[in-house]
């Protein structure tokens, strides 16, 4: 349908609209026009992406002299793809009634895991080795020598889309990544690469909220992205926890260990070229000299995850001299190793706040607060320069960087914790260091001064007043909106006695008691003997799971379940869950029926 | 016996529990006849051996009495004779009877039925009681064979045959890994009941163990050995004790064969979570999550999983094993064969992993998507070219027939006028040329048609209509056929399903080419007059006030049947007419 919403035309692909829609778009409008940022609830299922889909783009389309740029950010790949196949069927409506002229470029932007068709790349097992061997094949010195040398292997897609240089661009429309991967398997050009140029050019980016809020991902992909842009924070109902992990880290004995072996490897690299090349070190000596000249530069293959401190936290200045040298660099690394590794060895919880730890390092490692901000950008040119392709080798010695940059960068909004073993297994010493950050507005600041306007929704925020304290910004614009329900389309029922009327819960002291797993999996067996296809039963923990699966197994409970459904578990293994999850959803579709047991987190 | 006939005392029964009917069962090579000692018994029988199947008795010895039971299509007779001998002797004649009769029909019906088609065909026909019936009434009565009955229900058997094809048993979905072992108690060694099915599944559900087989059996130790050896395996890991299980499978290098997770599973994963749908790929997450690098993020208890540790190749959970078997049963069984040897299970099982490919499933998997984003709340009603079926009011479906009682009014008045269809070109232009002279002549009448000719056409369709609304009343349940005796209207009813059949089976037989196709319609004829006879029958004996309504029930079924009679008789006058026969023509 077409109707108006004050000066906009917008182009709703359905029929029909919910009216909480509608003043959902009202609102979503007039934040536009304010240009400020928005905080919009509205529950689950009432099409929320369609209907800020539609309001965003038609909104561009009638004022196309004041081209906006939507940034949808989405918590998983998975929200990624449904987002990107709800906007293409907008987008076919919209094209069936505007024609040409709603033309727009829309695509997802992923990892190279997610978008490499490179069969020997993809091979690697979790993303550090897709990352790795997709540098191995691409970095810059990779290529110049593969160029003199034919054995050396290149990566056939990525060299194809180099050659087609300026031409290798996507046609207008709506890309998935799986669209994108058929695209570049077909035209035989690196669909990762030719996603990461396109991002320019789109009019929609739909990636990970870590795009945008994790600095070190941040400083490579978004970093141009103009400011006349929307950010949408789609299901954002997290999105503190999200800030929050994305200035953390933590320092582990087996870190302390790995950092050991990358420092010793990489020394041996710098004796190495010592002696075949100086001229190199020397080069990078002279560069650092001139300040961080680093960043902007580097091809796109060399770019790695960047320097996880906030962008405008850096400053323009040299490298202090005490690291410039590549040696001299990997002794202050070895010793702030080494004060990790003291640190590590306490035999209780330490809480400590940033100053005092940065005094202490300076005290007993001599190192200052200035060297440790440099550490991460360093570490990057020397590796750069020593020319490692093997990144996921090397993570330890990254997070130690990591460590000692966001350190040394801040002074507030952090605490460093020591916890020399686990909770639950106090008997086995098992020390880790933490960096946490305590203050999520630090990662969202600069997302909320750089754009025109953020949109943050989902199907809860309530209450809805705490996010502007949280992430400290001020909406223009903040509601909720309710569900209109035509009918009753849930029926939420509490039980708390089973069929024999013993009392049933899971709290804790009664939730192991026989009586009442038997009850649960009584109740369980009858709704799976009435409820057609698909149950989904939910658990208060995986453990917890784990012992009521087991004893229902050795009581026979499970036996019956399953001679009426299938039975399938959520892990902590993703393949393994995506696989049940996937499974779950045939077994309904195809009228088997099953039972899906998942942990309510 | 070559005398071919024996006269037996026996005793009838019906079923099995029934105390019987004492009488006389006479033996012949064509029959068998049974008379019971009480003359006002219903139980009299006189059945040919054509119709009866196969036979079976009690053997001497069992505590059963002597019975003979004759089987036919639609459930047996049984005889309890009052000897063995006695037994011995009809069973021959029957024998020899049933096999005679066996041949022969074999030179009756064209096309030999395999058992599978027959038991089919009985399914159906007890499914279906209104088929039964019909088969009763057409067949047993010898209007149709047995063969041209069920020609016409190829569909029937055709989409028995499909969905038999298509629905296959699958895998039992219980536990496999439970497979109890029984033991006798006295000394330390338990039992496995191990049928094919299990052996089946357990290859299906543990890639590793079904190489293994195929690797050390027989060339490396024998089958017993090799099942002993995975049941030790089982054992170890269900006492959940890692580290024996390590030491063991250290010790013995077969057993970890079986001890390891499945390393081919976990390629099977990786490709299959490749083809998942990206709607919910949870693995593809990681991929993007930068910030759970090791050791970023907040640290938090229960992120931190046993990794590394060397156990966990012999900790195999349950809820792994149930993902497992949920995924097998899902998958199904794709083939269908005998399961024995298991050796050649095996080899069968492997061959089908071979041929898997994924051709349409991304194509399949992109339309879902795009299906399922859409929000059906939202979208209208689809336009569709067919009228939605709305079974509230039934009679609005009989008002609807109008259009039919439209035609039949045309047949009954424009029957009189006899068309010509053989109309040369000329002729038909030049009356076109006629026609429009003479329009232009004196221009169109006004108007139209006379008002006389409306108001009769007008009458002559809402006759019928109108006076059936009032009888009816105001009760949408009804139906004409509603007012009507139950009695009447079951008898209606068989007539017209009968009545079908036979004009299916009349109209499918011309052109007649062949001398059974002649026969054929001449027994369809006799069979439709006397349903035509039977429905004047009932149009007369109904009540007054009830006859109107019949007829109009029972006029299009007589039409029908009379239009089959007149072309019946055409075609015979056609045929013995002199002159050139047409092609085919017998």
């Amino acid at each position: 349908m077409k109707f108006q919403i004050e000066d906009i035309t917008v182009y709703f692909p359905y029929d029909n609209i919910y009216p909480e829609q509608y003043s959902y778009m009202l609102d979503l409008k007039r934040a536009l026009d304010a240009k400020g940022h928005c905080l919009l609830e509205m529950p689950t299922g009432t099409g929320k992406t369609i209907a800020l889909l539609s309001l965003i783009t038609s909104y561009v389309l009638s004022k196309p002299n004041s081209p906006l740029k939507l940034l949808y950010c989405t918590r998983t790949v998975h929200e990624m793809e449904k987002t990107l196949a709800e906007l293409k069927l907008l987008h076919e409506y919209q094209l069936q009634h505007l024609g040409p002229a709603a033309r727009l470029m829309a695509l997802g932007l992923s990892s190279r895991k997610n978008l490499c068709v490179n069969q020997r790349v993809l091979a690697g097992e979790n993303r550090d080795s897709v990352d790795a061997g997709c540098r191995k094949l691409t970095a810059s010195w990779v290529r110049a020598i593969a160029a003199e040398n034919e054995s050396v292997a290149r990566c056939e897609f990525f060299e194809d889309y180099e050659r087609a240089g300026s031409a290798a661009v996507l046609p207008p429309g709506v890309y998935t990544l799986q669209d994108l991967r058929a695209f570049g398997k077909e035209k035989g050009w690196c669909p990762y690469f030719l996603a990461r140029h396109m991002v320019q050019f789109a009019n929609v980016v739909v990636y990970s909220y870590q795009y945008l809020l994790d600095p070190k991902v941040a400083g490579i992909i978004s970093k141009e992205m103009q400011k006349e842009s929307v950010v949408v924070f789609d299901e954002a109902h997290n999105i503190d926890n999200v800030c929050i992990e994305a200035l953390s880290v933590s320092v582990r004995r087996q870190t302390v260990e790995g950092a050991r072996r990358n420092l010793n490897r990489m020394r041996q690299e710098i004796d190495k070229f010592k002696a075949t090349d100086a001229g190199r070190l020397r080069a990078e000596y002279n560069r650092l000299v001139e300040g961080l000249a680093l960043r902007g530069d580097l091809p796109a293959t060399d770019a790695w995850l960047a320097n996880p401190a906030l962008p405008d936290d850096i400053l323009k200045e040299a490298v202090p001299g005490n690291i410039r040298r590549a040696e001299h660099f990997i002794h202050v690394l070895r010793r702030l190793v080494q004060y990790f590794e003291g640190r590590l060895d306490t035999e209780e919880v330490v809480n400590e706040g940033l100053v005092g730890f940065v005094s202490s390092v300076l005290n007993h490692a001599g190192i200052d607060q200035k060297t440790l901000k440099f550490c991460y950008d360093r570490l990057h040119s020397l590796m750069m320069t020593l020319e490692i392709t093997d990144t996921d080798e090397f993570l330890h010695i990254q997070t130690i960087c990591d460590f000692a940059t966001l350190v040394g960068t801040y002074a507030r909004g952090f605490s460093i914790i020591i916890e020399p073993y686990d909770e639950r297994m106090p008997h086995i010493p098992d020390p880790v260091l933490q960096l946490c950050c305590n203050d999520a507005s630090l990662a969202i600041k600069p997302v909320f001064e750089r754009f025109q306007s953020v949109v943050i929704t989902s199907g809860t925020l309530s209450p809805i007043d705490l996010y502007p304290r949280l992430l400290n910004f001020n909406p223009v614009i903040s509601r909720s909106f309710k569900m209109s329900l035509t009918r009753d389309c849930i029926c939420p029922m509490v039980l708390t006695r089973g069929s024999d009327q013993l009392p049933i819960s899971t709290k804790f002291d009664m939730r192991s008691d026989l009586g009442v797993v038997r009850n649960y999996g009584r109740l369980l067996l009858e709704m799976a003997s009435v409820v057609p296809d698909g149950i989904v039963c939910f658990f208060v923990s995986y453990s917890y799971m784990d012992g009521i699966v087991n004893s229902w197994n050795e009581n026979g409970i499970l036996k019956d379940i399953m001679q009426h459904k299938l039975v399938f578990i959520e892990t902590q293994d993703v393949v393994e869950t995506t696989l049940a999850l996937d499974n779950y959803r045939k077994a309904c579709d195809c009228g088997r029926g099953a039972i899906f047991f998942s942990v309510a987190r | 016996m070559s005398s071919g006939q024996v006269i037996k005392r026996a005793k009838y029964k019906t079923t099995v529990k029934d105390p019987g009917t004492p009488g006389v069962i006479k033996l012949t090579e064509e029959k068998f006849i049974f008379r019971p000692n009480d003359p006002t018994s219903h139980n009299k029988l006189e059945v040919d051996f054509r119709l009866i199947k196969s036979h079976k008795h009690t053997k001497e010895g069992s505590n059963k009495p002597p019975w003979l039971n004759l089987t036919h299509s639609q459930g047996s007779y049984i005889f309890e004779l009052e000897s063995f001998s006695d037994l011995h002797v009809c069973r021959d004649l029957v024998g020899v009877a049933l096999s005679k009769h066996g041949e022969a029909a074999k030179v009756i019906s064209d096309e030999q039925l395999s058992p599978a088609e027959m038991t089919l065909r009985i399914k159906l026909l007890q499914e279906d009681s209104k088929l039964q019936k019909l088969h009763k009434e057409l067949v047993a009565s010898g209007k149709l064979t047995e063969s041209e009955f069920w020609a016409t229900k190829k569909k029937l058997l055709d989409r028995d045959e499909s969905r038999k094809l298509k629905q296959r048993i699958g895998y039992k979905n219980s536990l496999i890994f439970d497979t109890k072992p029984t033991s006798d108690g006295r000394i330390n060694q338990v039992k496995f009941q191990l049928t094919p099915e299990i052996k089946y599944q357990i290859f299906a559900l543990k890639p590793a163990v079904h190489q293994a087989f195929l690797k050390f059996v027989p060339s490396k130790m024998t089958e017993v050995d090799f099942w002993n050896k995975y049941f030790k395996a089982e054992y170890l890991h269900s006492t959940k004790n890692a580290v024996a299980a390590a030491a063991e499978a250290a010790e013995d290098e077969d057993l970890a064969v079986f001890l390891k997770d499945d390393e081919i599973l976990e390629v099977e994963a990786r490709k299959k979570v490749r083809r998942v749908d990206p709607t919910l790929d949870m693995e593809a997450d990681e991929g993007d999550d930068y910030t759970h690098l090791p050791d970023h993020g907040l640290f938090r208890d229960g992120i931190k999983e046993a990794s590394g540790a060397p156990n966990t190749l012999y900790q195999r959970t349950l809820l792994q094993d149930l993902n497992r078997q949920g995924a097998v049963v899902l998958e199904g069984k794709t083939l269908d064969m005998e399961m024995e040897p298991p050796r050649t299970v095996a080899e069968a099982l492997a061959r089908r992993k071979q041929g898997e490919s994924d051709g349409a499933v991304e194509e399949e998997r992109r339309n879902r998507i795009s299906k399922m984003t859409q929000i059906e709340d939202l979208q209208a009603q689809n336009d569709h070219h067919f009228a939605p079926l709305c079974i509230k009011d039934p009679r609005e479906y009989f008002d609807s027939q109008q259009a039919n009682a439209v035609k039949t009014l045309n047949d009954s008045q424009g029957g009189s006028e006899k068309i010509r269809c053989s109309l040369s070109s000329e002729e038909a232009y030049g009356d076109l040329r006629a026609s429009i002279a003479n329009i232009k002549a004196i221009g169109l009448r006004d108007p139209l048609f006379s008002h006389e000719v409306a108001v009769k056409v007008l009458n002559g369709l809402t006759k019928n209509i109108s006076s059936t609304k009032y009888h009816i009343g105001k009760n949408s349940q009804e139906s004409v056929l509603d007012i009507l005796p139950n009695t009447t209207k079951e008898k209606l009813l068989d007539h017209w399903v009968s009545s079908q059949e036979l004009l299916r089976h009349f109209w499918s037989s011309y052109p007649i080419t062949t001398q059974n196709l002649a026969s054929k319609t001449k027994r369809l004829k006799d069979a439709m007059s006397q349903v035509y006879s039977k429905l004047e029958e009932i149009k007369v004996s109904a009540q007054s006030d009830l006859r109107h309504q019949i007829s109009l029930v029972v006029h299009p079924m007589q039409q029908a049947l009379d239009a089959a009679v007149l072309h019946y008789e055409a075609d015979i006058k056609k045929r013995n007419a002199k002159g050139p026969k047409p092609n085919g023509y017998i």
